[in-house]
């Protein structure tokens, strides 16, 4: 069964369409990297098959109850908001709200989940430390590890390795591929093409205001389709070490 | 006082015998005694509170007189040849006025029964009526000393206005208060001219009457306190009255009307109203 | 947590105890709280029970309804700034007071006074939050507060002028910074019905606001409904902002400094803090309402004097704080 199906998704955003007509299924064991150029709607498509925001078409999420849905697919938006000094362990405990009933204090099986997530995301060591005074990077592995908490079989990520180190960018994406391996699954938005190459299992671009390809990395990252889309060239070739992808150069 | 008032109009009177002919009030004590000693046509204007019966025992004569607010505008424009004002007065607008040449006579509040006829006599003296006022003496003295039984029994009355303000002794409220038989809880309390009196402390002196302030129409929270469980308690099985305003604020002959009354609640007993 | 939450609740009431042996009037304490329970009807007892409870009662409602919905809008707006005074509700619910009293709803129809503060207050937070916008960035929240807060000022102002009553004209100065001098049982039960609703409203919104840590977006996603967790906000505010401002005038600052000193406490938990500061609340406005009372006893002190003494150099500390995030 899929985990999300989205059917003719469209956006128009203040009069402007933002992209028509998408479609596409996450399956378990799936780890889909969103790619597409600046402004070409990946945020906006996430946000709207969560159904954050009023879209046109069908979306088996944005069709679901908040808490249900909050059950079905957790959510790491872009912005590292991060409100209070609260400690990283209180905010990796917010992704058992949809866990908790109404005046319901955290369980044992909630601690053991958070726990299980700070030692993934390498956050045991800041667990008492304030979120705010972590630095950028430790922010955006305890927002993921907030994520994560939820337990949920999707999650969707917006860019969350973008200020990240290689370290912890690699072992981030093995984090989600783990889940796939789980047998959970994880669509994450990212602009790096070389770690979208080695570490989803499979591709959508976004552009031109459409679903451009959809499929394996080798399949949809063709020298056509960046020239198109990215207005790039680059060098992408199966090694022994796994597939590697570089950037060239700019075409226009 | 009044001296000082009189040497100063002295010079810019016209030859007419010393009586004034053009005279504006702009206080609401001044107005009530000029509207009761004044000669046909000699007052011009008196002030708009004379008009008003919550603050004014004459108001319904001060319907006949044009109504002023006390500007040096306005009053320059009547053309007066002598304003009577009170001590409490803007200093700004009367030194206005004398600048523009009007002469002006100040009267100072009165603060006791006897300043009564005190501020007649002066009022007499500056609109050239002492013959009128002579007589008004006499009037009210002879229904002061009426008034003025000895009591065996003095009851302890409290004055309780808006805000919890209560007067002492020393006011012209609480003169009328004595001559009316009763004790002053206020000078008991320390105040002998008068502040804000704590209700609690109000609550254990336990007055045997309590003697408030009639409120006004629009409602203020100043006034509340009056209606508060422990005034109403208070008032609930004991002595009670209430004064108008217009019956005490001023030092006129119309204060006897509040000793009466007043009189009258002691003598009813409890529970009757005046 | 729970040592936090003891700590802060014996304060309290020993604030409370305080507040009920200490007046104008001498009496020893135990001779007054045996007054106070044993009712002999006598003036001592008239003095505890409609004087003195009615003020301790009213202090620790609206402390508590200052802190909670000064926890409230923070949590909500995201800004350590927001204050039922600062942001012009405490303004616009003494607005709504005076109209009940100066067209005499409120003697015709005793609760007209709590609900019109209510409708003051709802038109100061609607106005607020459509100014502000989900995010309260300071600086437009500042100036919204400034605008919404003089433009109130200004109505109550005018209102009290045209007042047929000459006392009406001089209270400015009591729905501008607050008292509880003379306020009575009947005060208690005009304002307790719709601040106990508020209070209702709000301490169910703890989790909402410590999802809202992570912003809205991600709140949503954690099955928070935003609209819903509007709607009590905005009602619950208004609710115990308007029942209190009604009885006892605005007084600024309590919901900016109970919120911003405990929060170190709470861990910064939103939800945790709603709590503490109803707590906190009621017990800063207990004690300024007791150095009201024996800092200068004569003179009718007001509550939002005190406040603002200790509020006010704070917020100008926040505003350097936060200086950074403004344009």
């Amino acid at each position: 069964m899929s985990l999300l199906s989205v059917q003719n998704l469209s956006v128009t955003l203040r009069g402007r369409p933002v992209f028509r007509d998408v479609s596409f299924a996450i399956e378990p064991g799936e780890v889909v990297g969103l790619i597409g150029p600046n402004g070409a709607g990946k945020t906006t498509l996430m946000r709207a098959a969560l159904g954050l925001i009023p879209a046109e078409g069908r979306s088996s999420l944005a069709a679901l109850e908040p808490r249900v849905r909050a059950k079905a697919a957790a959510w790491m938006p872009q912005s590292r908001e991060i409100a209070w000094p609260v400690s990283v362990e209180t905010l990796v405990m917010l992704g058992r709200t949809p866990h908790l009933a109404a005046g319901q204090s955290p369980s044992d099986a909630d601690r053991a989940v958070v726990e299980t997530v700070l030692a993934r995301m390498g956050l045991t060591g800041l667990r008492a430390r304030a979120a705010t005074r972590l630095s950028g990077g430790e922010q955006a592995r305890a927002l993921i590890a907030r994520a994560l908490a939820q337990d949920t079989p999707l999650v969707l990520a917006d860019e969350p390795i973008a200020s990240l180190d290689p370290a912890h960018q690699i072992s981030t994406m093995r984090t989600f591929a783990a889940l796939a391996e789980e047998g959970r699954a994880a669509l994450v938005s990212m602009h790096d093409l070389g770690l979208a190459a080695r570490h989803c299992t499979r591709l959508i671009l976004l552009g031109e205001g459409r679903l451009v390809a959809d499929g394996p990395p080798g399949a949809v990252l063709t020298a056509e389709r960046l020239a198109r889309v990215f207005g790039i060239t680059a060098w992408f070739s199966q090694t022994d070490d796994g597939p590697v992808f570089q950037p060239l150069e700019v075409l226009r | 006082m009044i001296l000082a008032g009189a040497a100063l109009l002295a010079p810019a009177l016209p030859a007419t015998a010393g009586r004034p002919e053009r005279v504006v009030s702009v206080n609401l004590c001044t107005d009530q005694l000029a509207m009761l000693l004044a000669g046909e046509g000699q007052l011009i204007s008196v002030s708009f509170l004379a008009a008003d019966p919550r603050s004014s025992a004459m108001a319904e004569a001060a319907r006949a007189y044009p109504l002023n607010r006390g500007r040096a505008e306005e009053i320059y424009l009547m053309r007066p040849d002598l304003v009577i004002a009170s001590r409490f007065t803007g200093g700004a607008t009367l030194d206005m006025l004398r600048r523009l040449g009007i002469p002006v006579a100040v009267f100072d509040p009165a603060v006791t029964l006897a300043d009564v006829g005190d501020r007649l006599r002066q009022m007499g003296a500056v609109l050239g009526r002492t013959e009128r006022a002579a007589q008004a003496v006499a009037e009210y003295e002879a229904r002061l000393g009426a008034l003025q039984a000895e009591v065996a029994q003095r009851p302890r009355a409290a004055l309780y206005f808006a805000n919890g303000y209560t007067l002492g002794d020393r006011t012209l409220a609480g003169q009328i208060l004595l001559a009316a038989g009763f004790d002053n809880l206020a000078t008991e309390a320390g105040y002998s001219h008068g502040g804000t009196l704590p209700l609690e402390v109000l609550a254990l002196a336990a007055p045997d009457a309590l003697i408030t302030g009639r409120p006004y129409p629009g409602g203020s929270r100043a006034e509340e306190i009056l209606e508060h469980p422990v005034v109403r308690a208070l008032r609930a099985g004991r002595l009670r009255g209430s004064v108008a305003d217009s019956d005490w604020i001023c030092g006129t002959p119309f204060v006897l009307g509040a000793v009466e009354r007043l009189i009258r609640a002691r003598e009813a007993g409890p529970e009757a109203r005046p | 947590m729970i040592r936090l939450m003891l700590i802060l609740a014996g304060l309290v009431a020993a604030l409370f105890l305080a507040s009920l042996t200490l007046g104008p009037a001498d009496i020893g304490p135990g001779e007054s709280l045996r007054a106070l329970l044993s009712g002999d009807g006598g003036p001592l007892t008239l003095v505890m029970r409609e004087i003195r409870l009615p003020r301790a009662l009213l202090a620790a409602m609206i402390g508590a309804s200052l802190g909670l919905s000064g926890a409230a809008l923070q949590g909500y707006l995201r800004n350590p700034l927001a204050e039922p005074g600062l942001i012009g509700v405490s303004g616009t619910a003494a607005l709504g007071a005076v109209l009940a009293i100066q067209t005499g709803l409120s003697a015709t129809f005793a609760l007209g006074l709590p609900l019109m503060a209510l409708a003051g207050a709802l038109g100061g937070v609607l106005l607020i939050l459509l100014l502000a916008g989900p995010r309260g960035s300071s600086l437009t929240l500042i100036l919204a507060g400034i605008a919404i807060s003089a433009l109130a000022g200004a109505l109550t102002s005018l209102v009290l002028n045209l007042s047929p009553n000459p006392f009406a004209a001089t209270e400015m100065m009591f729905w501008m910074m607050g008292s509880l001098a003379d306020r009575s049982m009947a005060h208690v039960a005009l304002a307790l019905p719709l601040m106990a609703l508020g209070w209702v409203l709000l301490v169910t919104l703890g989790r909402g606001l410590d999802a809202l840590t992570l912003g809205e977006d991600a709140a949503q996603a954690m099955g928070i409904r935003l609209s819903r967790l509007r709607l009590a906000l905005i009602l619950g505010t208004a609710c115990v902002v308007g029942a209190g401002t009604a009885v006892a005038g605005a007084i600024g600052f309590v919901g900016l400094v109970v919120p911003h000193l405990l929060r170190p406490l709470v861990g910064a938990r939103p939800s945790r803090l709603l709590w503490a500061s109803g707590l906190g609340g009621a017990a800063m406005v207990l004690a300024a309402d007791i150095a009201v009372r024996l800092v200068m006893p004569e003179r009718d002190l007001k509550l939002g004097v005190l406040t603002a003494l200790v509020g006010a150099p704070l917020f100008l500390h926040l505003i350097y704080k936060t200086r950074r995030d403004m344009p």
